[in-house]
């Protein structure tokens, strides 16, 4: 091989990896990384220690950012689905997540908002929870796909009144779990030092691949938000395509929700998992998938969930105060979605291209 | 400029990157008069129209308006309405949720406040001057489509226009409503207004009109006087075939036969929402036919709903004679019929996914949900067809929007034959694309025919239908009006046929 065709092959990888979807997020990450190898070193450390049960625990930032990204991370699964199909994105998860986090409570607790032990197996709560956010996002999945209100303002509707209902679940009493075994969804399993939610959404990862490839969710799902006309003449019902994304996002819910009130054995009815849908969406975004559905990847949206992490825990190492975080966290994006939007892409790559040697063109 | 004349266009040219959509046409509207303007797609109707609606600019040519010496230059649909021209499109372009009366002035204001009495009594006064039964403070979005659409013709009148342009005005309106449309477009013509008024409907311009415009190709055929155009003329002058030298064409091709083949696919009385009347229809084995007819005959809406595509309302259909109820593509699919859509950009492509999934979709879907094809066996697939039908394609993995669009034609008929149809519909599987894969998919036809398989082929050029089909079901105004075989299949018996009985 000569030297000209070597550094034709190299530029076309290049410019073959600005057009890589997954580019985007992986940059962002690899930038965050760099910045913080530079400024702080120490900010890789990751410490084993002993909590006050004496169980071993791995603590550091690291271990932080796939600990708190997890719910986010599983949440940006459904969104990308429902993004994909709808063409729209979901903004009742977190309104959502708190009717599930509030069923669980309130399966767990029975009718005493404090009692000393579980008044049901926790794996009930789980179910129970599963029904109820499903139902959720397949009232969302009608209002869209069968009334063809737009996504954004068919989830309103649960966006506004999702909090309240889940304070009448329990009957806007704050109950209280103890049960050890129940921290364990949202903080560490004794004897294991890695935080369970980040085993958790691995699980979810999995199956989410595996449903991927062992049916033709993906296929279907693309070519109805690409062309909703064709899919139909191709024997597809669009409408209930869509529909099923959002009983998906739903059971993503379910799983978030019970990370989230693990975490704290209680709930917040107007805090918990506050903004998050925003959070969701940008992670499909930074993903590089387009907001306006069609193709997707969902490792990129993974991928884009785990950066905003990375983003907010630089933020705090560099003791930003938490009411400027916004601020900062809003400049970072700008810069990263207007990178990962497909023009600006296409046109970073045709640059890598222009220095490519003459007479070594694109075969076409 | 003569006499009567409104409005006379000379020597008008307009190119378009690629194609010149207008060369030297003249048109020339006088007072008084309802002028069809007539041709088949890509003619270049629209253009004409839009230069003169100053949507688009004229490359070089006059425009003389009466009232003015000097040929005038229109730049701008307000300009065009200074002078005044109005148009009503098609699509009504008032706002439904204003009153009728809002609609009629909206926009019209000389100052800042707006007497609302004095409005109303004006719109009652224009509304009741047309006879149009509509109050003037009724909401819009509550009236029927023909009402909207008189609305919109009022309001063009009151804007004191001498030159009224109608873009296809008819087409959503059922025959009670174009009939109060045409009292209202013969009473503004007792006024001296001139109407150009554009339709795919030869009934309703013979119904009308005082004079047709025929274009083709970008080219003026001829300015005719109604009486003078037989129906048959103005056909044969749409479609650019002279009736003389048709003849020598002759299908000679397929030779099935036609009592003992058994029959794959039946309908009767088969209806769709979407406005043909019911029609009866059957195809053998090995079988070529067509539907054809002008654009707008019903020809589409017809195998449309065979497949389903649109929302079936009646009928009863036998697959190898078999009842089957088939209500939507799924149904279809399964019973073993294809259809290549006619609108490729809309109904055909998929268009980011790739040239391998766009192939496979519909056998996968065919498939089910929980039996994905694997990524080799669909690479396998795509390429048997790549290969088959040969589709210049740089990969697999492209994008099936990059491709020209008579590979992506093809591709879409590669998904079809992959799902190994006993019933395959092509609807205008030829149109825009070029002469080489025109004939390719010609020749394609006639060998998927021999090997058994049924196809309804469509199109709007009549001698690829003569070469290809041996059954021929002929469409006018959304009604099968004839059935022409053997003998029968030439371009002078078509057209007439199309034309219609009254020889007028």
């Amino acid at each position: 091989m000569n030297s000209a065709s070597k550094s034709n092959t190299s530029s076309s990888i290049i410019s073959a990896m600005f057009r890589n979807q997954i580019f985007i997020p992986l940059a962002a990450l690899l930038i965050l990384a760099v910045f913080n190898l530079i400024m702080d070193p120490s900010f890789f450390k990751v410490t084993l220690g002993h909590n006050s049960n004496g169980d071993p625990i791995l603590s550091g930032n690291i271990i932080s950012i796939i600990d708190c990204g997890s719910e986010l991370a599983i949440l940006a699964i459904g969104m990308t689905l429902v993004t994909a199909a709808s063409r729209g994105q979901d903004i009742s998860v977190g309104a959502a997540i708190a009717i599930g986090g509030s069923v669980v409570l309130r399966v767990l607790c029975g009718t005493n908002s404090r009692p000393d032990e579980i008044q049901a197996p926790i794996i009930v709560a789980f179910l129970v929870c599963c029904l109820v956010t499903m139902a959720c996002g397949a009232f969302n999945g009608i209002l869209v796909s069968i009334f063809k209100i737009q996504p954004m303002v068919a989830t309103l509707i649960l966006f506004t009144a999702g909090r309240s209902i889940a304070a009448w679940i329990n009957n806007n009493e704050l109950p209280e779990v103890r049960d050890a075994t129940f921290s364990y969804f949202g903080g560490l399993i004794p004897g294991i030092p890695i935080p369970t939610p980040f085993f958790i959404a691995i699980a979810c990862f999995i199956l989410i691949f595996l449903v991927l490839k062992f049916t033709t969710l993906g296929l279907y799902v693309q070519s109805v938000g690409i062309n909703e006309q064709t899919s139909r003449l191709n024997g597809l019902n669009p409408a209930f395509i869509k529909f099923i994304t959002y009983v998906i996002l739903g059971l993503c819910v379910a799983v978030a929700s019970l990370i989230k009130v693990s975490r704290l054995g209680s709930i917040n009815y107007s805090v918990i998992a506050k903004d998050i849908e925003m959070d969701a969406i940008l992670a499909v975004a930074l993903g590089g998938n387009a907001l306006g559905g069609g193709k997707f990847n969902i490792s990129a949206s993974i991928l884009g969930a785990y950066v905003i992490q990375f983003l907010t825990t630089t933020l705090y190492k560099f003791q930003v105060q938490s009411d400027a975080l916004p601020a900062y966290k809003a400049v970072v994006v700008i810069a990263l979605v207007v990178l990962s939007a497909p023009i600006v892409r296409e046109k970073i790559a045709s640059l890598f291209k222009k220095f490519r040697p003459q007479g070594a063109e694109l075969k076409s | 400029m003569q006499d009567r004349s409104l409005l006379e266009m000379r020597g008008i040219n307009k190119s378009f990157p690629g194609v010149m959509a207008l060369r030297n046409v003249d048109f020339t509207l006088r007072e008084g008069e309802i002028h069809a303007l007539m041709g088949e797609n890509g003619a270049g109707k629209s253009t004409l129209i839009k230069v003169l609606t100053g949507v688009h600019i004229k490359d070089s040519g006059d425009i003389f308006i009466k009232g003015h010496n000097v040929p005038v230059h229109i730049h701008s649909p307000q300009e065009a309405q200074n002078l005044g021209i109005s148009t009503v499109y098609q699509e009504i372009s008032l706002c439904p949720n204003l009153s009728v009366a809002e609609n009629i002035f909206i926009g019209r204001g000389k100052g800042a406040t707006v007497n609302w009495r004095e409005m109303n009594r004006k719109a009652d006064e224009l509304l009741s001057s047309l006879d149009i039964g509509v109050k003037a403070n009724q909401q819009l979005a509550s009236c029927s489509i023909a009402v909207q659409q008189m609305v919109a013709i009022a309001r063009a009148v009151d804007m004191e226009c001498s030159v009224l342009i109608l873009d296809e005005p008819t087409s959503s309106l059922d025959e009670s409503e174009v009939a109060k449309l045409f009292k209202l477009m013969r009473d503004l013509k007792a006024r001296g207004v001139g109407i150009i008024f554009v339709t795919h409907f030869l009934d309703q311009v013979y119904e009308v009109c005082d004079r047709i415009t025929v274009l083709r190709d970008g080219q003026l055929v001829g300015e005719y006087e109604i009486e003078k155009l037989p129906r048959v003329q103005l056909v044969s002058k749409m479609l650019g075939k002279e009736l003389d030298d048709m003849a020598d064409i002759k299908n000679d091709s397929p030779s099935f036969n036609e009592t003992k083949n058994e029959i794959v696919y039946e309908a009767e009385n088969l209806c769709s929402s979407e406005g043909i009347k019911p029609f009866n229809f059957r195809i053998r084995k090995g079988e070529v036919n067509g539907f054809t007819g002008l654009l707008g005959s019903g020809r589409s809406e017809c195998v449309r709903a065979i497949f389903g595509a649109d929302k079936v309302t009646s009928g009863t259909v036998w697959v190898d004679g078999k009842q089957v109820n088939i209500s939507k593509p799924i149904d279809a699919m399964k019973n073993g019929i294809a259809y290549l859509a006619e609108d490729r950009k809309r109904d055909g492509i998929v268009g980011d996914l790739s040239v391998r999934d766009n192939i496979i979709l519909a056998l996968q879907v065919k498939k089910g949900f929980f039996r994905p094809f694997s990524k080799a066996q669909a690479t396998k697939f795509a390429d048997e067809y790549i290969k088959l039908l040969d589709i210049k394609t740089a990969s697999v993995n492209t994008p099936i929007k990059s491709l020209s669009g008579g590979n992506q034609q093809k591709v879409i008929l590669g998904r079809w034959l992959l799902t190994h149809p006993k019933y395959l519909i092509l609807d205008e599987p030829t149109r825009g694309i070029d002469v080489g894969t025109k004939v390719d998919i010609q020749k394609l036809v006639l060998k998927l025919a021999s090997e058994g398989m049924s196809i309804t082929f469509i199109s709007s050029e009549t001698d690829e239908m003569l070469r290809t089909c041996s059954r021929l079901l002929v469409m006018r105004d959304r009604k099968l009006v004839g059935e022409l075989k053997g003998d029968q299949l030439t371009q002078n018996t078509i057209m007439n046929t199309i034309a219609g009985g009254e020889q007028n």
